[in-house]
């Protein structure tokens, strides 16, 4: 269709793990000199993309892709990120991949260092000492090319992001023969001038002839630096776009899509309406969890509503459950009930009423070669002396009470199992997870903090588990903060929900909003607070 | 100011080694030229193990505690030159030789456990040199005259089966030492000599600060004059005659360090600290991570059987079952008291090291026995010392790499 011919075409890529289909008949065209925007949300299968695009070895071992890979017209075969390099086929992670203890010259270089000449000729043994100043000569041109000012001898560990993020794209510019350079969510750790700073470099880059495949969130840079999108949703292309005539709006909707919605709207139980009265509060909280850092959390629960916590990954909606149970270091003000909380120690915060299903079910959430009705009341056994009985001088476990409450919840959230003395660990996803509600539950908290309940398990219990999250809010009262990636899955059973991006509350929203509204606000865009 | 408290900081562990050290020879009433000629021909023999730690240090494996399995490759090939019937320095060449072979394809079998137990280096090392020490030991104890004919008697215990638990190194002890010695103010001069040259260059090359340089010539004017006063002045007759300065095996010391060195200014050495500082990012930009990780693996092993077969030429019999057992624990232990760390460490760290260590090492049991009337708790002490070193030093690390964390969180917050 074009007249030109594309610098890289990826044809009909097709990957499947071990039976589960995340890409199919992906195509894309990236042509000489433009910078092309790859969108979707997660687990839209980008990363996937990129990395059968790199070589990567985890590709390789889970049994290869379908499809064809050409550059400037001539099929390839990409077997190794080195392979790949070669190619000029250059990628600027996402987590920055610069060695720590180097400084900035010897980061650019990696790997690639000049050494000294010896006699006549120009040698190239790794066995040679590295010529320093030809290596920082060498470095000042690569970041001269992106129109960099940085002293190479700087130590990269004392540099602003911003920068660290253009040493490494230096880096990877500066390879030989580079014909395309791939961007993973650069503008991801950098705020607005920053990321200013950041599409200005790639619009000089894109001057002097490079592509660039540049994947983000940010639905504002893609319409002002990108010449054209491609959009991917549930591992196949979801739509394609000129920048110059689409909107925001249009992309997010893209991005987002209208499925799974219509099997939840029909499940909904009539609400019986939560108060105004917060019950819990936060101010200035912050976690630090590795990926998933919260910056500065604002925000009101109130009694008896779902709160929805969603956004994209990595933006920290995750941090803030494990950083209340003091999984990770934490700190500021949390009031619940008027009582400010002491943060740091899971026991005290459990005894405070909160119980807490991790997302994480597997490490945290389970001791895996312990029975289903040791599992469930272990927790409460150590944070209320539940499930003990006296004899004597010494405190022995009350297996009968302990299986009593086990068979209940066996019943009550339909955990298909043995029975209760089966080692948890043995269940399906699905069933463990419900292992986890019923040990939450058996707390009896006031608060529910549920996170990814339904990460990586199928469609049936899916539903079965929103709906006991229903349930518990509409017969017994309980206040749950649900955290999710799955919008849907938020807004078929939330009251509000929040947006979390950046560490901070992007803006809270009725579960009836547009869709494109909530993509807009998880891709960082400032929208007007509507609504709530 | 704050420059200062910077590099008391930093070298804080050394410091502290250097004070008890100090403290326990003024109480322990020793004899100064006894000490000194004992630390120095214990330095010289030990400090080549601890420069091979610092090869896995630097590439991020931590300190690797299997360097006794090269160790027993230097053994096994002192063995071999001696059935051989090699002696002296030729004896001692061959051996070096020998054990270049067998050092190689042991630290490569080592690196690929280690390759697959990324994280757990220094408990794994540990381990593997237990288990390689049960292997070494099926071979001397039985297939050496028991399935491998052994044509020397000598060699053997009674029965035939097996090798003696003692071999005399006879015409190989020394053999290096002896090449060059003299007497310690020669040597001072010598080196003062060295240093004043070395000084006028730097000098007249690089322009350095003169405060550092003027600092810098007034030691050497120091070393010169405490050499001119002990060789021509008459002054401490006593260390004159005792100490004795194996000048040839410091300058086989001073080669490898310098070797080191030039490695780590190599692609190759630039390479290794790459991995060494951050696995990921390394892998991301091409490098072969597990290639690399053998590299280090087989020259630490390497310099390791070099290290002893040059310890076991100044302790002069070679206990075929246990010479080599704790060779990892105790230069773990020099390279840590010299101020490097489980991430971190640098020749001169481990010369430095090496030094403090054997002085503890031989200062404290007599002020042990001093404080407690005992030789055998004096003996204790040495255990003691190099056990809780190893404990303090990397619980000290811990520690650091926590405040640190938090610190840069701190930052970032802000």
């Amino acid at each position: 269709m074009e007249s030109e011919q594309p610098r890289l075409s990826l044809r009909h890529i097709s990957k499947s793990y071990s039976g589960n289909r995340v890409l199919s008949d992906v195509s894309l065209d990236v042509r000489a000199g433009e910078i092309h925007a790859l969108l979707g949300e997660n687990g839209a299968g980008k990363s996937t993309l990129m990395k059968i695009l790199m070589g990567m070895d985890e590709i390789r071992q889970s049994g290869g892709f379908e499809g064809e890979i050409l550059l400037d017209g001539e099929p390839v075969q990409i077997d190794s990120p080195k392979r790949a390099h070669e190619l000029g086929v250059c990628m600027v992670h996402q987590e920055l991949m610069l060695v720590n203890g180097f400084t900035v010259a010897e980061n650019i270089r990696v790997g690639r260092e000049p050494v000294k000449r010896i006699g006549r000729g120009e040698r190239d043994a790794a066995c040679l000492p590295i010529d320093f100043s030809r290596l920082r000569e060498q470095a000042k041109t690569a970041l001269e090319r992106l129109h960099v000012e940085l002293d190479g001898d700087m130590p990269i560990a004392e540099l602003p992001v911003t920068q660290m993020q253009f040493v490494e794209i230096a880096r990877e510019v500066d390879r030989p023969g580079i014909r395309l350079l791939i961007l993973d969510e650069p503008t991801a750790v950098l705020n607005d001038e920053e990321a200013e700073c950041l599409l200005d470099r790639m619009a000089r880059l894109k001057q002097s002839g490079l592509s660039i495949l540049f994947i983000t969130h940010r639905l504002g840079e893609v319409l002002r630096c990108c010449d054209r999108i491609t959009v991917l949703r549930d591992g196949a292309v979801a739509g394609r776009a000129e920048s110059g005539k689409t909107s925001a709006a249009a992309i997010a909707e893209m991005m987002i899509g209208k499925r799974l919605l219509a099997i939840h709207t029909s499940e909904r139980i009539s609400f019986g309406e939560p108060t105004e009265e917060p019950v819990l509060q936060l101010n200035g909280f912050w976690a630090d969890l590795p990926g998933e850092r919260v910056e500065r959390l604002d925000l009101e629960v109130r009694r008896g509503e779902i709160l929805g916590l969603g956004g994209l990954s990595g933006q920290g909606k995750i941090g803030f459950a494990n950083g209340l149970m003091g999984l990770c270091p934490s700190g500021g003000v949390v009031i619940l009930d008027g009582r400010e909380l002491s943060l740091g120690d899971a026991g005290s915060v459990l005894r405070a009423g909160f119980g807490f299903v991790s997302e994480d079910r597997r490490r945290v959430g389970l001791l895996s070669g312990s029975s289903i009705e040791e599992n469930i009341a272990i927790p409460a056994m150590l944070n209320f002396g539940r499930f003990l009985r006296r004899v004597g001088p010494v405190q022995m476990i009350d297996r009968r009470a302990m299986r009593a409450n086990a068979l209940e919840f066996i019943h009550a959230l339909d955990i298909r199992c043995t029975g209760p003395d089966q080692p948890a660990g043995m269940l399906s996803g699905g069933n463990q997870q419900k292992v986890c509600v019923a040990q939450a539950l058996t707390l009896r908290p006031r608060i529910l903090l549920v996170s990814e309940p339904t990460r990586g398990i199928d469609i049936g219990a899916k539903h079965l588990l929103l709906n006991v999250l229903l349930r518990l809010n509409r017969e017994q009262g309980i206040t749950i903060v649900f955290t999710s990636s799955e919008l849907q899955e938020l807004r078929s059973v939330c009251d509000r929900i929040a947006i979390i991006s950046r560490g901070r509350v992007a803006g809270i929203l009725p579960p009836d909003a547009p869709e494109a509204e909530f993509g807009l606000m998880m891709s960082g865009l400032d929208v007007k607070r509507s609504g709530v | 100011m704050t420059k200062w408290k910077r590099t008391l900081k930093k070298n804080a562990v050394p410091l502290l080694f250097i004070s008890l050290s100090a403290f326990a020879f003024l109480y322990s009433g020793a004899s100064g030229p006894v000490v000194v000629s004992d630390v120095v021909s214990r330095f010289a023999r030990n400090a080549i193990l601890v420069l091979s730690l610092i090869f896995p240090v630097l590439a991020g494996m931590g300190l690797n505690f299997g360097i006794a399995i090269g160790a027993m490759a230097g053994q096994i090939a002192l063995f071999f030159v001696m059935l051989a019937g090699i002696t002296g320095t030729n004896g001692l060449l061959a051996a070096a030789l020998l054990c270049v072979p067998l050092a190689v394809v042991f630290g490569w079998l080592s690196s690929l456990v280690l390759n697959r137990t990324k994280g757990q280096e220094m408990i794994t090392s540990m381990l593997l040199a237990f288990f390689a020490s049960g292997v070494y030991q099926f071979f001397f104890l039985y297939l050496l005259g028991g399935v491998i004919p052994v044509n020397n008697p000598d060699f053997l215990m009674g029965s035939g089966i097996g090798v003696r638990s003692n071999l005399d190194m006879t015409g190989m002890q020394y053999a290096l030492d002896d090449l060059l010695k003299t007497d310690v103010f020669t040597c001072l001069l010598a080196t003062a000599a060295g240093f004043g040259v070395w000084l006028v260059y730097q000098a007249v090359k690089h322009k350095k600060q003169p405060l550092y340089l003027a600092l810098l010539f007034a030691l050497d004017a120091a070393l010169l004059a405490l050499g001119v006063l002990g060789k021509f002045g008459g002054l401490w007759p006593q260390y004159r005659v005792m100490v004795q300065i194996p000048v040839a095996t410091l300058l086989v010391v001073a080669l490898v360090g310098f070797v080191i060195r030039y490695f780590f200014s190599t692609r190759m050495g630039q390479r290794m600290r790459a991995v060494g500082n951050d696995t990921t990012a390394s892998s991301a930009v091409g490098i072969d991570v597990n290639r690399v990780r053998t590299q280090a693996m087989i020259l630490s092993t390497l310099v390791a059987a070099l290290g002893q077969i040059v310890y076991l030429q100044n302790i002069g019999t070679i206990a075929v079952y246990s010479a080599h057992e704790n060779v990892g624990m105790f230069s773990a232990a020099a390279l840590l008291v010299g101020g490097a760390s489980v991430s971190g460490a640098t020749v001169p760290q481990a010369l430095l090291g090496t030094l403090l260590f054997h002085l503890l090492f031989n200062i404290l049991p007599i002020a042990g026995q001093k404080l407690f009337g005992s030789p055998e708790i004096g003996e204790y002490f040495r255990v003691f010392i190099a056990y809780g070193i190893i404990a303090v030093t990397l619980s000290l690390y811990a520690w650091k790499i926590t405040a640190k964390r938090n610190a840069t969180r701190e930052k970032k917050r802000n």
